[in-house]
């Protein structure tokens, strides 16, 4: 399916413009519900998950997921957003099983919660360690360059 | 994590595999579930050498990130650069003169064959042979030397640059090249007599570690791993970058999903990315080797992603600019990672030994798994 052809299929969505691939920005209630329609609709059938991105934007959140299809070949970008004091956003890993590592990564390094996760762990770092590495708040106990 | 090392209630042992183990060519560690020998659950336990290369890259500029990405997946440096230029070069929308782009294609199938050799070598060793390890390593010496003439390194080559590459060709280069085709040509059949039509090889790989395609796409396998099992995932083909939209050659797939589906595609590549190296090495245009850009590379705003075939599989840069000379932040989707995450699912049911088969042909790079 064109991105054109994406575009007027998910029309109930709001696309950013300007965009390589069609990308859509949902909340964190939504993106359960789409999730599953883009995956088992006919015609659609987003199967291959193959990029998960958490962004600290310092106001919010974003995880960013990056879907396929191996049968039409298109591709769909959509951002969920999350709050920045409690980020919780639903988790996918049951539709797509690449999300249950790529959703721990996220985990490990923002500490972005993924709800139905059915094993959300730190995945990098030390199971003591504090504090999400990746926010851009963060401050690096041993700063090699302040030191 | 010594707390779950023991007997469980079940009666079934958790044991440590690694983080220093010969098979895991690296420091990778998985903690094993175990009933008598058979394999009841394998998980891994990343992170050894997690060096949060994408914070690091959040502070380097558009020029020297580049750099940082040879020490991900290091077998396949070159391809990890020519990924990242791809990406820089899409938002500043640089066009890469034609000469330069034949030799990134040129470098990349070579990167290619030298790190199917090393997996050809390493993978024998795993299961048992060790004499095709100093046969993969002989003949991977001769592209490592060719590597060292023009980019300077045998490893971390960094030749890849924004708009081209970095120097032009040594002028011994596509001599040199044909001279180790002709070679490694007469190579390729003895693996086959040594390796691939041998029985006790055949019978540690066939029927183990299956995989289906419909699982295959769920966990996100690429490279060799997916479409032995059925997956079109080649990159080369689906969104070809540079000049493989040109080129002659075949996307291999198997659909028998187990170890030795996975090393026959492997194989296959090999004599693919010789024919693709055949078409093009009398074919180098004449012109420059790298695009004017400016000395201080800024990105306008937006968010650019390029997909690239590795030789582990597809390896994505994500890069997300505010307009400035450093990212704001970049993702890098390793083929590796997701490679990794189909193991458990793939071993259970299997014995030890099977496990040590699987991760031989899932050719795991750890760097490139925890980045």
């Amino acid at each position: 399916m064109s991105p054109e052809a994406l575009r007027e299929r998910l029309s109930n969505l709001t696309f950013e413009q300007g965009t390589e691939w069609p990308t859509a920005t949902v909340t964190a209630l939504d993106w359960r519900a789409l999730a599953e329609e883009v995956r088992h609709t006919d015609g659609l059938e987003f199967d291959y998950l193959f990029c998960v991105t958490g962004v600290d934007w310092k106001t919010h959140f974003t995880v960013v997921y990056h879907l396929t299809s191996t049968a039409h070949r298109h591709i769909l970008v959509v951002k969920v957003s999350a709050d920045r004091s409690e980020p919780v956003v639903p988790t996918v890993s049951d539709i797509w099983r690449t999300a249950e590592f790529h959703e721990r990564e996220v985990y490990d390094l923002f500490g972005i919660v993924f709800r139905g996760h059915p094993d959300l762990r730190r995945l990098f770092m030390t199971d003591d360690w504090n504090g999400w590495p990746l926010r851009k708040d963060y401050e690096d106990p041993v700063n090699m360059i302040k030191l | 994590m010594i707390e779950e090392i023991g007997t469980t209630e079940a009666g079934e042992l958790v044991i440590n595999m690694g983080p220093q183990h010969p098979s895991t060519h690296g420091v990778l560690h998985l903690i094993i579930t175990i009933s008598g020998e058979t394999i009841k659950k394998v998980e891994p336990h990343l992170g050894y050498i997690h060096r949060s290369i994408e914070k690091m890259c959040e502070s380097l500029s558009y020029r020297q990130f580049i750099y940082v990405t040879s020490r991900m997946d290091y077998l396949s440096s070159h391809i990890n650069n020519h990924g990242c230029a791809l990406c820089v070069e899409k938002g500043m929308q640089i066009e890469v003169p034609p000469r330069a782009q034949v030799i990134r294609v040129l470098m990349d199938e070579l990167t290619r064959l030298a790190s199917h050799q090393l997996w050809w070598g390493a993978m024998a060793m795993d299961v048992g042979a060790l004499t095709p390890f100093f046969h993969a390593f002989r003949e991977r010496e001769a592209i490592n030397d060719i590597m060292e003439e023009t980019c300077g390194a045998r490893l971390t080559m960094n030749y890849m640059v924004p708009g081209g590459v970095m120097a032009d060709l040594h002028p011994r280069f596509a001599e040199r090249v044909k001279e180790f085709m002709r070679f490694f040509r007469s190579k390729m059949d003895e693996y086959d007599e040594l390796v691939t039509n041998n029985v006790i090889f055949k019978s540690r790989m066939q029927g183990v570690g299956y995989l289906s395609r419909e699982n295959a796409i769920s966990y996100g396998c690429t490279g060799p791993t997916g479409r032995a099992s059925g997956v079109s995932c080649d990159m080369r083909k689906i969104a070809p970058y540079e000049v493989y939209g040109r080129l002659a050659f075949n996307e291999i797939l198997q659909t028998e999903g187990d170890c030795y589906a996975r090393y026959l595609v492997r194989m296959a590549e090999m004599r693919q990315s010789l024919s693709i190296i055949d078409q093009l090495i009398d074919n180098i245009p004449e012109g420059d080797f790298q695009a004017k850009t400016k000395a201080v590379l800024k990105l306008p705003k937006g968010e650019f992603y390029s997909r690239v075939e590795t030789a582990r599989g597809e390896f994505g840069v994500y890069i997300i600019s505010e307009g400035g000379t450093t990212p704001y932040r970049i993702k890098f989707r390793s083929p590796g990672f997701s490679n990794l995450s189909a193991l458990d699912h793939m071993a259970r049911g299997h014995k030890i030994g099977d496990l040590v088969a699987i991760m031989g042909t899932l050719d795991l790079v750890i760097p490139d798994i925890d980045r």
